[in-house]
């Protein structure tokens, strides 16, 4: 490979699917980007399985957590919440709390947060405190010597409120005659991870919207359909439930303000801090070091952030602010409910003429209850169109949720498309054969995945619904996934290598658990040619180099690339100041396996400790800054998402209602697999929680007070153990020639097609479709009663 | 959570005489610290039964077996005589909870817990069971309430430990203060919501369940159990139901089937029960017994799928108590 100091105009890219239709293509090569990798069989350190870096600290308990952060003379911070579901403050006297011993502030909150904002604050009666719109909502917060004397010091605080009527029921709150949630037109912003909705739409009551999306005429397409199929899907409201709560410790001081915060993106936090205290962005710090997973929940400083920041400025100490469960499930987010209509148009071969998407749906006091655009991209179809409404309620927030909209409208149109295949008499994979040809969407990736998929699962076993006799039925079914690539080019990175050998990297970006630290030491490992667990990982705090938020699945295909350009540039340093050691010049030598060495005479060779040890000063050290991605040539096949196939097998009691699953196949691209062994874990976690949403999790509100009763980790039901089916991942490498490392994302995609999948599966096994989450054994049984026509009760 | 004192007891005695005046008795501890986190009881001291000694004990004697109120659910599970001679008993203890709950739960505990009902649970709630004047689940979220006995309180029995135990025909022994020793059988140990809404048991102040004693199973008996949930990981039942049966050449002579997880109090279904006696246990022999039996059910808004499997639940206890396949 040759490499000069400038770097070559071109590169010979890998591109495409290893086993189906892998090639090197000469492409433009950006100026200032390294050559590219060849594929990763080609490679020694990326692409190899390789275990977590930090697992060792992980399991004995040395890894740093917000909950563990515990500076000298910390005060512990507990939020008083709103008891009602809608109520106006009209008065709150602290004194009695004031007068406890343990009591060190409080702080109150001027206006709500993470929820929607009137577009004209005048359309409300003028307050010092916010409206409360939902159980749960934060009014304030104390600070305290212990937890215990928080937790008294909170209840002495006397809030008096003026109790206003609610709704909580989506098909109600649009009603004329139902209590109203915003007196005008509301916006909201999504978060760093997606989610909210199109600004400056009308609203009607507590109906927002519609948000449209159309293209060619829906109407023709249907007229010219020789089958038509329709059907309505309903979906609950689901709570993030990460293991780690939300929460922050706080520390003010005169030069400025530290915060440890539970984050998926820390840059998140500083921007918020900065923008809310009216700080500049250099005087605030953000770490984490390690959080207990976010899933689209945890972006900005949040409530509690605010609370403890302004305690700590009151108090002068550090404050810790971290959420009890029953406040994580009630006010820290969650993926909205949902009711879709979807009328799917057909030719007798299967091609598409028309897809028409209606959804209804709602966030609580939040926006961002729609089903996304998996039906508007998945499939090649002439005529499109959707209206999108979101309905307030008086409930908490939803936020961004692991592929915000996508696993509900695959709930919808990957039933459908089963639907559709069973009108036709066509297999459900042949269907998709003639329909999925979006390459923009990953078409090229899922057609090798379904043929990976239907060899290694047995596709071929499937029989027509009720096949089986005895009240235990099992059935196979599928579902595929799309999810759109994005890249955040705020990612930064710093590399260094010391004059002692080892080498650093610095980044502000966090590991929201998905082994973000062990991808950034492999690809500077392959760089630099050592391995990565000789890599030193240093991310999460702001000091260093900005780092991307993470969400959106953009946290490896953002940063590895900025991290390899970085390491890249050390390199060419080194080999540099090596070069006349080695009798050499730069272009001439390379750097593997912990040494500096000649091509063409690979005896010719320097440790890179000894090679190190060259330099004048104490370390060579390269920033760099993500690159847009890389122009693909015209004619070139254009990827703007990534694909996945999912299939099930379950049996079904129907005696009882009860789902086993039994074995899940997934197959999944993300560009350059970086770590093979993370990424089947992410898919592994993306089936497990897709499996728990289909089937056990649902946020229940009391209807005379709108209060959550299951707010904890009993009721709330959660996928356990026993539950976990074999599941059976399968990876395939998709090359697109993007970046420097060319690599993707996996968090999100391996969720969307999961409770599709698994009903389509159910169908399969009795005969009868579910359209409504979770999938109970009530509702089992009622759709057996009924033939499938009607949804059980609630 | 209140501040509280603790006191170790070293006898029934000294627990009994210290478990007056706003003390509350600690044995496991399981549930108690969850009412304690949630505010449902504030004691001014704890009483702790794990510090009498000999409470943990498997005696098996002439006429049956008796279980000290300390054994946990683990060592009930698998305990190899109960095991054999009683199946429902060691198959109820065995299904409950998480491994590491069984761990630490115990026999006297598990039938003296309070309920599930989220309702009741939680502070904010001001119910009919905690002195209020409103059932909240019967218009509001019950899907996992009561379908039997249910107009009043619609709280299910939590203890699967009780549904086996009335199953298997047992009785428990209570001491009061002063050593007094009453016998009873479990049956007359849980109050329906009709005698006291507020309590689920009969257990007066300072009295401490000291025993559990479990008869001889008799010629020809078999037991069995058998517990529906929506998770098997840490889940509470959606429908149980233990089985006791005297099989004699292929008659039974006599039943005893007790429905889980029903109604307030453990279920004796005797409309079952009548149907079964004198004729062959089969599958729809025994499918009428329950449907007979479920007639009765009057199920809310939500919880109408309980029937159909408790309906299942006694099937196959059934089935699975006269040896045959379900």
């Amino acid at each position: 490979m040759a490499e000069s100091d400038r770097g070559p105009q071109t590169g010979r890219f890998p591109i495409g699917i290893p086993g189906a239709d892998l090639r090197t293509e000469e492409r433009p090569l950006p100026p200032g980007e390294p050559p590219p990798w060849p594929p990763n069989a080609e490679l020694k350190v990326v692409g190899k399985p390789t275990r977590r870096v930090d697992g060792l600290a992980k399991v004995t308990g040395r890894a740093l957590y917000t909950s563990d952060v515990k500076p000298p003379g910390m005060l512990w911070a507990r939020r008083l919440c709103s008891p009602h579901a809608h109520a106006r403050i009209t008065a709150i006297d602290s004194s009695a709390a004031e007068r406890h011993s343990g009591f060190r502030g409080v702080e109150l909150l001027d206006r709500p947060i993470g929820q929607a904002h009137l577009r004209d604050p005048k359309q409300e009666l003028h307050s010092r405190f916010p409206v409360l719109r939902y159980v749960g909502q934060p009014i304030g917060a104390v600070a305290a010597v212990s937890p215990a004397a928080a937790e008294e010091i909170r209840a002495l605080v006397r809030v008096e409120y003026e109790v206003l009527p609610f709704t909580i029921d989506l098909a109600r709150a649009q009603e004329a005659s139902a209590p109203i949630v915003y007196p005008g037109p509301v916006d909201m912003g999504g978060s760093a991870g997606g989610g909210g909705a199109a600004s400056g739409l009308g609203m009607n009551g507590n109906v927002r919207g519609p948000s449209r999306s159309a293209r060619g005429d829906v109407a023709k397409g249907l007229a010219e359909a020789e089958v038509v199929v329709e059907g309505e899907f309903r979906t609950q409201v689901q709570t993030h439930s990460a293991l780690e709560t939300h929460g922050v410790v706080a520390h003010w001081k005169r030069d400025g303000l530290t915060v440890w915060a539970s984050t998926q993106g820390t840059a998140s936090v500083q921007d918020e801090l900065a923008a809310t205290l009216g700080l500049p962005k250099a005087n605030i710090r953000v770490i984490t070091e390690y959080m207990g997973g976010g899933f689209g929940a945890k972006f900005g400083a949040g409530s509690y952030g605010l609370l403890a920041a302004l305690l700590s400025r009151k108090t002068g100490a550090p404050v810790r602010l971290m959420l009890d469960r029953a406040e994580e499930h009630q006010s820290a987010g969650n993926r909205p409910a949902t009711t879709q209509t979807l009328r799917v148009g057909a030719k007798r071969d299967g091609t598409l003429t028309a897809i028409q998407l209606r959804s209804v749906g709602t966030a609580g006091v939040a926006t961002g209850a729609g089903v996304g655009s998996f039906a508007e991209r998945m499939y090649a179809c002439p005529s499109f169109s959707s209206e999108q409404y979101d309905v307030f309620v008086h409930a908490g927030p939803g936020t961004a949720f692991r592929a915000p909209g996508f696993p509900p409208g695959a709930f919808g149109l990957e039933q459908v498309m089963d639907e559709l295949a069973e009108r036709l008499g066509m297999d459900p994979l042949a269907l998709r054969e003639r329909i999925d040809t979006q390459v923009e969407s990953g078409a090229l990736a899922r057609r090798e995945q379904r043929r990976i998929g239907a060899e290694k699962f047995g596709w071929s076993r499937r029989r027509p619904p009720g096949s089986e006799r005895g009240p235990v039925k099992r059935g196979l079914g599928v579902a595929q996934a799309f999810w759109p690539r994005h890249v955040s080019l705020e990612s930064s990175c710093e590399v260094r290598l010391g004059r002692d050998g080892k080498v650093e990297l610095r980044s502000g970006v966090q590991d929201i658990g998905t082994g973000t630290r062990t991808v950034l030491a492999q690809t500077v490992g392959e760089e630099l040619g050592v391995p990565a667990g000789e890599v030193t990982i240093r991310i999460g705090d702001t000091l260093f180099p900005r780092g991307p938020n993470s969400g959106g699945s953009v946290t490896t295909a953002s940063i590895t690339p900025a991290a390899r350009n970085a390491a890249a540039e050390v390199k060419r340093q080194l080999l540099e100041l090596a070069a006349p050691k080695l009798r050499a010049t730069p272009a001439e030598l390379a750097a593997e396996g912990g040494f500096v060495y000649v091509r063409s005479s690979p005896a010719r060779r320097l440790p890179l400790s000894r090679a190190a040890r060259l330099m004048k000063a104490g370390a060579l050290t390269a920033v760099a800054k993500r690159t847009p991605d890389y122009a693909p040539p015209p004619g070139a096949a254009v990827v703007k998402g990534y694909g996945g196939v999912q299939f099930v097998e379950v049996a079904v009691d129907t005696d009882t209602g009860l789902v086993r699953v039994e074995r899940v196949v997934a197959v999944h691209d993300c560009g350059r697999p970086m770590n093979p062994l993370g990424v089947e874990s992410q898919v592994n976690g993306g089936i497990l929680q897709g499996l728990s949403y289909a089937l056990y999790e649902e946020r229940r509100l009391d209807p005379h007070t709108g209060r959550m009763v299951n707010p904890n980790l009993e009721s709330y039901k959660i996928l356990g153990p026993r539950e976990v089916p074999r599941i059976e991942v399968h990876l395939i490498e998709d090359y697109r020639g993007r970046s420097s490392t060319d690599a993707g994302g996996i968090g999100e995609p391996a969720i969307v097609p999961t409770a599709a999948a698994l009903a389509n599966a159910i169908y399969n096994a009795i005969g009868v479709r579910m359209r409504e989450l979770p999938m109970t054994p009530a509702r089992v049984l009622a759709a057996l009663a009924t033939g499938g026509r009607k949804a059980a009760p609630r | 959570m209140k501040a509280f004192g603790w006191v170790d007891a070293r006898s029934v005695d000294e627990a009994a005489g210290e478990a007056r005046g706003g003390a509350l008795v600690k044995a496991g501890g399981v549930d108690l610290m969850d009412r304690l986190k949630e505010g449902l009881d504030a004691p001014a001291r704890l009483v702790n039964l794990r510090s009498v000694p000999g409470l943990d004990r498997v005696e098996e004697g002439e006429g049956g077996v008796a279980i000290g109120p300390l054994v946990t659910l683990s060592a009930l599970a698998t305990h190899p005589r109960l095991r054999e001679r009683y199946p429902a008993l060691a198959d109820a203890a065995g299904h409950a909870a998480t491994p590491q709950i069984r761990n630490q739960a115990t026999a006297g505990g598990n039938l003296l817990q309070r309920p599930r009902c989220w309702y009741f649970r939680s502070v904010e709630f001001h119910c009919l069971r905690k002195g209020g004047e409103l059932c909240f689940a019967q218009g509001g979220q019950n899907p996992y309430h009561a379908v039997l006995d249910n107009h009043i309180c619609a709280i299910v029995h939590p203890s699967a430990l009780a549904t086996a135990l009335l199953a298997l025909g047992a009785r428990v022994a209570l001491t009061g203060p002063g050593g007094v020793r009453r016998e009873l059988d479990v049956a007359q140990l849980f109050l329906s919501p009709e005698v006291d809404v507020t309590r689920e048991h009969v257990l007066g102040p300072g009295e401490i369940l000291t025993q559990i004693l479990v008869p001889a199973p008799e010629e020809g008996a078999r037991s069995a159990y058998v517990k529906l949930g929506e998770r098997e990981s840490a889940d509470w039942p959606v429908a149980e139901a233990a089985v006791a049966l005297t099989l004699r050449s292929g008659t039974c002579t006599r039943a005893s089937v007790v429905l889980g997880a029903a109604a307030p109090t453990p279920w004796r279904a005797r409309v079952a029960e009548a149907m079964l006696t004198g004729r062959a246990v089969t599958a729809e022999s025994a499918a009428a017994a329950l449907r007979a039996e479920l007639a009765r059910a009057t199920p809310l808004a939500m919880n109408g799928y309980k029937v159909p499997l408790l309906e299942v639940a006694g099937r196959r206890a059934l089935l699975a108590a006269a040896g045959i396949a379900g």
